[in-house]
């Protein structure tokens, strides 16, 4: 319980302070600062849970299982390598003069801020508190799309706001029906939002309630998630946003996103008892893989380029979450950690390429190998893990994802992988001659933080080839409670 | 089944003020200039405090009065306050939207309404609420905001568009369940208020950037160039 209280009001404390200090030379420093805290007190929290099984605590208002512990872990994980990365990328942005001292205060702060709102969604037992945890994460990261305040970060700043706020309030409508439905049996008051008690009496809940709920919950919550057709605003945020920001929107925000779509169709599963929601769900991921593969050879933007394939493969995992069941729940939450992994060291990397460049346009960024090896070979290697090459853990859960498919349903498996190589190809002829193509440039002197990025691609690495018993064990829970 | 005149008076008295809500989303739709939207926009607000206040005081739940208060304060209050301080500061106070095709919008509106109740049907026929038959009418007044956002032009009115949406979904809340557990709508209220405080240092910005709020401006982004 201590640790709950910590891992919250950690990122909670570190904004305050940041909101008065965020323009010092030392505001990067207690950004890390505060993040290594939060991931000890996250470890912490973890290790309580690996032992004590389930844990509800605060009056029942908060709720800790194998499943959000995980994305809590990963959370915080994330949340402290990108502050690593920030601190001397924010520094280089100072110097180009694209943010003045005021501006990186509120990067900042709102940095922080973020993390809380992430935290407090997946730790949470109360769904009304997680719709209002998810929008303001989106409020705390409009103003850090826009933080350039450049025409197209206000452009992409403002979709950004109206989409989701729109998607949003359609997921406010499903939790208010959810409520509807809940509180005949559970009594009016907080209890009939908590999801534990929720789940208790899920079998009971009205079907053609719960039905409808789920489409607002799914389509509102999907919009966060970026699904096809609802995900206009994401390539835009990303692309315009400071890299920090796209690679925390890419590896923690879409999680947790995903994550309220799944514990909502835990419930809704219970009580309807067809395969509605698995079927919504599954269309919903394959026509996000399916497009997100088709607009990737489009691309021109770099930050863009990866933006989209963060839409696939989120789409990949809410179809493996659709079609449930111990392996393709298990690959699902296997598929999260190393997107999330090797998505953010891939903008870590995409992030320094392009401020050595002082471009996103991928024609203009040339030769990475030759200006900055570590720069270049990390690029590669990481676009190769994204892509889904062995030995790496991507690999492995999108085959454990292929194969389930295969088994339960065939006719997905000719468009599942047609779009895999789809976006190899188109991923790949553009990833090459950034990286290894002829370039005028020199070498550059400056050296990038790379520890994150190795950190990360070794973990990916890593889960391809063995996964620790305690992760799988984990993982295994995890995939038996969302069915 | 009670015939409309056979309702206790404070149905009836829900009832109508759900109507004039309907009204008002309409109303809204079809008005130009941006200070008669803020004031409409305090109107839905004020006829939702009461609604709520007189649903707390008919059927015994204290908490209501709260929700009301809250409504009263921030929606009534509040936030048109905020949005007629933020339209003198950004001068653009008389401002005329044009907006095309009214009648069309109005159509789509009525089309909208119809699929709301609709919509409605099956919810209201398992509520237990007295209030159940007024879902249908906050469901189309959700529909409408939506509507409304998605044909202006205008920063400010698509934020109204916005913050009426949400007005909507309080009274779903309201008529299906009376009202969501405390610390919920404390925290969408919270959130409603921070947005609308970011957006008003987001309009300087988009102003700044490009002398207007028109959304014109905004549509600059495409995958390919």
């Amino acid at each position: 319980m201590v640790e709950i209280v910590l891992v919250l009001s950690l990122p909670l404390a570190g904004a305050a302070v940041l909101a008065l200090f965020g323009h010092r030379r030392v505001a990067a420093d207690i950004n890390v600062a505060v993040s290594v805290c939060t991931l000890l007190a996250a470890a912490a929290l973890t290790a309580r849970v690996v032992i004590d099984g389930p844990l509800l605590a605060l009056d029942r208002q908060f709720f800790v299982d194998p499943f959000n512990v995980f994305l809590v872990a990963l959370t915080a994980f994330v949340g402290f390598t990108t502050s690593i990365f920030s601190r001397p990328y924010m520094r280089i942005e100072e110097q180009h003069k694209r943010l003045n001292a005021a501006r990186l205060r509120l990067y900042h702060s709102m940095y922080q801020l973020f993390n809380f709102t992430m935290l407090l969604a997946l730790l949470t037992n109360n769904l009304g508190i997680l719709w209002v945890a998810m929008e303001a994460a989106t409020l705390t990261t409009v103003l850090l799309v826009s933080l350039y305040r450049t025409p197209a970060s206000l452009e992409a700043a403002w979709k950004y706001f109206i989409l989701c706020g729109v998607g949003i309030a359609q997921a406010l409508f499903g939790t208010i029906l959810l409520y509807f439905a809940a509180e005949k049996l559970l009594g009016a008051g907080g209890g009939a939002l908590l999801w534990t008690e929720l789940d208790s009496v899920k079998g009971s809940l009205e079907p053609t309630v719960l039905s409808l709920a789920f489409v607002f919950l799914l389509v509102g919550y999907g919009t966060k998630v970026g699904l096809v057709p609802l995900h206009n605003w994401l390539p835009d945020a990303h692309a315009e946003g400071p890299t920090p920001v796209s690679a925390v929107l890419s590896g923690l925000l879409l999680n947790v996103a995903l994550y309220a779509v799944v514990r909502c169709k835990v419930l809704v599963e219970g009580s309807v008892q067809t395969s509605f929601a698995k079927d919504l769900m599954m269309g919903f991921g394959m026509l996000s893989v399916v497009v997100a593969a088709l607009l990737l050879s489009r691309q021109k933007d770099i930050k863009r380029l990866f933006a989209y394939s963060s839409i696939e493969h989120m789409g990949i995992i809410t179809f493996a979450f659709g079609m449930g069941g111990p392996i393709a729940n298990f690959a699902g939450l296997l598929h999260m950690t190393v997107h999330s992994l090797t998505k953010s060291a891939i903008f870590f990397t995409v992030g320094h390429a392009a401020q050595k460049a002082g471009t996103q346009v991928i024609d203009d960024i040339r030769g990475l190998v030759t200006i900055n090896p570590q720069l270049g070979w990390a690029l590669a290697i990481g676009s190769l893990a994204i892509l889904g090459m062995p030995p790496f853990g991507v690999f492995a859960s999108e085959f454990l994802i292929l194969t389930t498919a295969m088994r339960d349903h065939p006719w997905a498996t000719p468009l599942l992988l047609g779009s895999l190589g789809l976006a190899f190809a188109a991923m790949f002829s553009k990833v090459q001659p950034m990286v290894f193509g002829e370039t005028a440039a020199k070498r550059l002197p400056l050296r990038p933080s790379m520890l994150p990025v190795y950190a990360h691609l070794a973990l990916v690495l890593m889960l391809g080839l063995w996964i620790p018993p305690f992760l799988a064990d984990w993982y295994r829970q995890a995939a038996r409670l969302i069915g | 089944m009670p015939t409309l005149t056979t309702l206790p008076l404070w149905v009836q008295i829900i009832n109508l003020l759900a109507a004039i809500l309907l009204l008002l989303a309409f109303a809204m739709l079809a008005q130009r200039r941006i200070v008669s939207l803020i004031d409409l926009y305090a109107w839905q607000g004020l006829v939702l405090a009461s609604s709520t206040a007189i649903v707390g005081y008919a059927t015994g739940q204290p908490h209501l009065y709260f929700s009301a208060g809250l409504t009263l304060l921030l929606k009534v209050a509040l936030l048109p306050w905020l949005l007629h301080r933020l339209v003198r500061q950004l001068d653009v106070k008389w401002d005329v939207e044009r907006l095309i095709n009214v009648p069309t919008t109005m159509i789509i509106g009525l089309v909208l309404v119809v699929f709301a109740f609709n919509l409605a049907v099956p919810i209201s026929q398992l509520a237990s609420t007295v209030t159940r038959a007024t879902l249908g009418i906050a469901l189309a007044t959700v529909m409408l905001s939506f509507l409304m956002m998605i044909t202006r032009r205008k920063a400010i009115s698509q934020v109204i568009g916005f913050l009426s949406m949400e007005n909507g979904l309080f009274f779903a809340a309201t008529s299906a369940t009376y009202g969501m557990p405390m610390v919920v709508e404390l925290g969408i209220a919270l959130d409603v208020l921070v947005g609308m405080l970011i957006l008003g240092v987001f309009f300087f910005q988009i102003r700044e950037q490009f002398d207007s709020l028109d959304l014109k401006h905004l549509e600059k982004l495409k995958d390919s160039e």
